[in-house]
């Protein structure tokens, strides 16, 4: 439902669209801000994890005695510990993914798990734990996955859809669009096929997993864990542990980092069961090895592309098939991939179809506008290989097949008011796209979209009794949320900023709310921040309507007091937010506002990057000389965090681009779980992140807020990809671009 | 497995503690001393979320052992505002919006304020190359080279 189906025309903001500073900012700059691994608990014990070795492998026993036996150890729990209750497919997988069943999957997936008085008793007691495995052939690449006699992980996975005769590694297949491929590539001038490949990536938060958990002997327990749901957090461990959902309060410490990493539980299940088994609070703090080889990274995938273009760049159809192999588990964004893939494009005719495939590798996660990456980097630097045949302008392309309002989206959507075409406009204009380049300099643009999500948010506001403001809120904080929910609420009540202050609930205090993903969080809970200040704003005319003797209707709100309005009103001085709170008591007690929503209406999002990239020919590194970020924000509610989440998915993108993957070596291993080796970019690697902000206003939201979040990891792989391959004069179709890689395509043309 | 007395300094304040021979100087400090600002993001020295200066050198806490800190003086994240006052650096990084989950900004912060006793007046480039060894991943450190540039400046002006 979306609460407003018009933009109020608003335009006079007082804060939204300031730089106020976070009301978390003095917390974390002084280290007083308490994370994941920052909580402790009397009694506490330590947690730690043993993990599977091997790539793929039959568990055939797993003797715990001598472990259990060492002094400080107060529990050694295998999957045997958890209860034997029933889960739907989806939680199950999340359980086998947190602790082994018959098989391990990955190198990584944890088998048992010890609680011991201390970090070094606890290694000593994973040392003791003996387990038999029976290694089993494993795959890793996904076309490999793919194949009818590769090494099948699961069987009876695949969905109905899936035709006969393919491996059972492929358990899923989408299929999304509209017109005739082969009529729309024979009145092409130009045809292109081409297959594009992408590497998995992990999103790189710098905080690793980490909980504290209690269980009492009444079978009420606690949970405090770094996360970006701690509803998800709640509902997932509450099913796998048997509890009522009632019965586990979980806490959302600040968090450091997600990127949609955290959408997910690893080690919060584990340590529940740990806690129950020796009766003793159990802290576990991942290590990097372990969030790299055991938490999820993104998909790595493998695209055909066949386009056709006319001399005058019209695409004539589009058709990619995209393979994702997610991991062990099934559940790739393949399906994300296929339905964003042409979404920035008015096509006659475009089909996509996805597989989803599954692999010996850790079970992926939500990264960024999951799966949208990988599909944009193949499209775009598709359209960019036609275009230069064809001696079109890429912005002039791109603008010409732009998607517009009222357009159909290869994924079935009809478009509201959309900006993909103010931003190519505006690159267009913008002073680094006439810019000169040097030798061995290129420049590449690409476009990209996000979806934006809503859903299931509640938010209370409570006026306190000395006229200051509280939000509370169900979604951890990960970027600055805080700020913009405080600015929306002053905004809609009329009071200073400085007089609200938004705290995030636990999952006791507050109703349901989805995770902190999908770029939900500005869009949906302000508008349900919004709609609990109406709330509020409602109860305080009628309190004024009471003390003046007048009906409510003659009562409005306007610069934060109540006043009398229309002809029958009387004269009455204007009553303020404090004035009203301060009788409250008088008047009908407390003076609250509430929203319980599911939203909808959260406004799809469009960016053009443009990127200068110099390629060294002597060794085939690439640097990042230039890059600008020209993005539709609807209305940007804090500028300074809408440029910042710009600038970091670029990055993010940067190091997709260049440097990260996930290396396995002959044997399945992960060969560089770590961040000396898993290499995300430095400052040193870098220029400063230009950014343009347009405000094209979402027609779901009271003030036009759209996410702005994910979209901005979505061009850069191809944007990139199309500036060194301009700069190298050799295409690129494989990343990361990292230097070997690109001096052999430039060596062998 | 028998403990190690240590003395030593830090932010200022003379400090006695016991620890383990293996027990790094971050463990110390997050677990023994309660002093959880410092941050653990990879123990392996590569993310520079635990930056601590020992005798005024800039070092990763989860590279140095709780007992080579004997007789030496340590600064971390929780000394460096005064009482309320914040650092410059502090304040800008507010300011400048450098920080989105935070979880850095304390190890940067310590390796910034290190620059700037070391260089005053660095040029953008300096300053990326000394924060090369702090990984931040929410920012693109476009608003903390700003942030870190900015408090050059003040300071500079300042003395």
């Amino acid at each position: 439902m979306a609460l407003d189906a018009k933009v109020d025309g608003k335009l006079d903001f007082k804060v939204v669209g300031t730089r106020v500073n976070r009301p978390d900012g003095i917390d974390k700059v002084t280290g007083r801000a308490r994370f994941g691994a920052d909580m402790t608990a009397p009694g506490m014990l330590v947690g730690k994890v043993l993990r599977s070795p091997h790539a793929h492998a039959r568990i055939t026993s797993i003797d715990v005695s001598a472990a259990e036996a060492l002094e400080g150890v107060h529990a050694v729990v295998t999957r045997a510990d958890f209860p034997q209750v029933e889960l739907d497919e989806a939680t199950w997988d999340v359980l086998d993914n947190c602790m082994a069943g018959e098989k391990a999957l990955y190198d990584g997936h944890a088998v048992a798990a010890v609680a011991a008085s201390s970090e070094s008793v606890a290694k000593k007691a994973l040392k003791l734990i003996k387990v038999e495995y029976e290694a089993l052939p494993h795959v890793i690449a996904v076309d490999d996955a793919m194949k009818a006699d590769a090494p099948a992980l699961h069987e009876g996975r695949q969905v109905e859809n899936v035709p006969e005769g393919m491996g059972a590694n492929v358990v899923a297949r989408y299929e999304f669009g509209h017109g005739d491929i082969e009529a729309g590539l024979s009145k092409a001038d130009k045809v292109l096929e081409r297959t594009y490949k992408t590497e998995a990536t992990h999103q790189g938060y710098i905080e690793p997993h980490a909980c504290l958990a209690q269980v009492g002997s009444d079978g009420q327990a606690d949970l405090w864990c770094c996360t970006q749901g701690q509803y998800m957090v709640r509902d997932t461990c509450a099913a796998i542990m048997g509890l009522s959902q009632s019965r586990l309060k979980v806490t959302a410490s600040e968090i450091g980092g997600g990127f949609g990493g955290k959408t997910t539980v690893f080690i919060e299940p584990v340590a529940l069961a740990l806690a129950k088994k020796s009766g003793r609070p159990v802290k576990m703090v991942m290590s990097r090895s372990e969030v790299l080889r055991a938490t999820g990274p993104t998909a790595s995938s493998s695209i055909d592309i066949r386009m056709g273009m006319t001399k005058d760049g019209q695409i004539t159809a589009g058709f990619a098939e995209l393979r994702y192999q997610g991991g062990a588990y099934p559940g790739s964004p393949v399906e994300m991939g296929a339905m964003s893939a042409f979404a920035p494009y008015d096509l006659e005719n475009v089909k996509t179809v996805g597989w989803d495939v599954v692999a010996n590798r850790p079970k992926q996660a939500a990264y960024r506008a999951p799966g949208a990456p990988m599909a944009a980097f193949a499209v775009e630097s598709a359209i960019d290989e036609l275009g230069k045949a064809l001696d079109l302008d890429p912005l002039e392309v791109r603008l010409k097949n732009a998607a517009r309002e009222g357009t159909k989206a290869s994924y079935g959507v009809t478009y509201p008011a959309i900006g993909l075409e103010a931003t190519l406009r505006t690159a267009k204009d913008h002073p680094h796209w006439s810019a000169p380049l040097g030798e061995n300099q290129g420049r590449g643009v690409a476009c990209g979209f996000w979806f934006n999500f809503g859903g299931n948010t509640c938010v209370s506001l409570n006026i306190t009794p000395d006229g200051t403001v509280n939000v509370i809120e169900g979604n951890p904080d990960i970027g600055g949320s805080r700020a913009s929910m405080s600015m929306m609420a002053a905004e809609e009540l009329g009071v200073p900023y400085e007089r609200v202050r938004t705290v995030i609930a636990d999952t006791a205090s507050l109703g349901l709310n989805d995770v902190t993903d999908g770029s939900r969080v500005t869009f949906a809970v302000g508008l349900a921040t919004i709609e609990a200040a109406r709330a509020a704003k409602r109860e305080m005319c009628k309190r004024a309507a009471m003390v003046w003797g007048i009906d409510e209707e003659a009562v409005v709100w306007e610069d934060g007091a109540a006043r009398p309005s229309g002809p029958n009103a009387g004269k009455h001085d204007p009553m303020t937010l404090a004035d009203i709170a301060a009788i409250a008591s008088n008047t009908g007690g407390p003076i609250a506002g509430h929203s319980e929503v599911n939203a909808e209406g959260a406004g799809v999002s469009f960016a053009t990057h443009m990127v200068d990239t110099e390629v060294d020919p002597e060794s085939g590194a690439v640097k990042i000389l230039r890059y600008t970020v020209f993005q539709d924000a609807g209305k940007a509610v804090h500028p300074d965090y809408v440029e910042g989440q710009f600038q970091g998915g670029a990055v993010q993108g940067i190091g997709w681009a260049l440097n990260e993957a996930y290396i396995y070596g002959e044997d399945g291993v992960l060969q560089n779980p770590g961040f000396l080796d898993y290499r995300v970019p430095v400052a040193s690697d870098l220029p400063m992140i230009d950014t343009v902000i347009l405000e094209i206003p979402n027609p779901g939201h009271p003030y036009g807020v759209r996410g702005v979040g994910e979209t901005s990891i979505v061009p850069p792989l191809a944007a990139i990809a199309n500036s060194v391959s301009a700069a190298a004069g050799v295409r690129m179709t494989s990343l990361p671009m990292s230097p070997p890689k690109v001096l052999k395509a430039i060596q062998t043309g | 497995m028998s403990m190690i007395h240590v003395t030593t300094t830090i932010n200022g304040v003379a400090q006695e503690y016991l620890c383990e021979a293996d027990e790094t100087l971050l463990d110390v400090l997050r677990d023994r001393l309660g002093m959880t600002g410092s941050k653990e993001g990879c123990g392996t020295g590569d993310c520079g979320a635990c930056s601590v200066t020992v005798d005024d050198r800039l070092v990763c806490s989860c590279l140095m052992l709780g007992a080579e800190a004997e007789g030496r003086k340590v600064e971390t994240i929780e000394g460096m505002a005064e009482g309320e006052t914040l650092h410059p650096l502090q304040r800008k990084f507010i300011e400048h919006a450098a920080l989105q989950c935070g979880i850095c900004t304390p190890g940067i912060l310590v390796a910034a304020k290190s620059l700037l006793e070391h260089n005053p007046n660095p040029t953008e480039e300096e300053a990326r190359y000394w924060l090369a060894g702090n990984l931040c991943r929410c920012t693109g450190y476009d608003k903390i080279i700003r942030a870190v540039m900015a408090a050059a400046e003040e300071m500079r002006e300042a003395s």
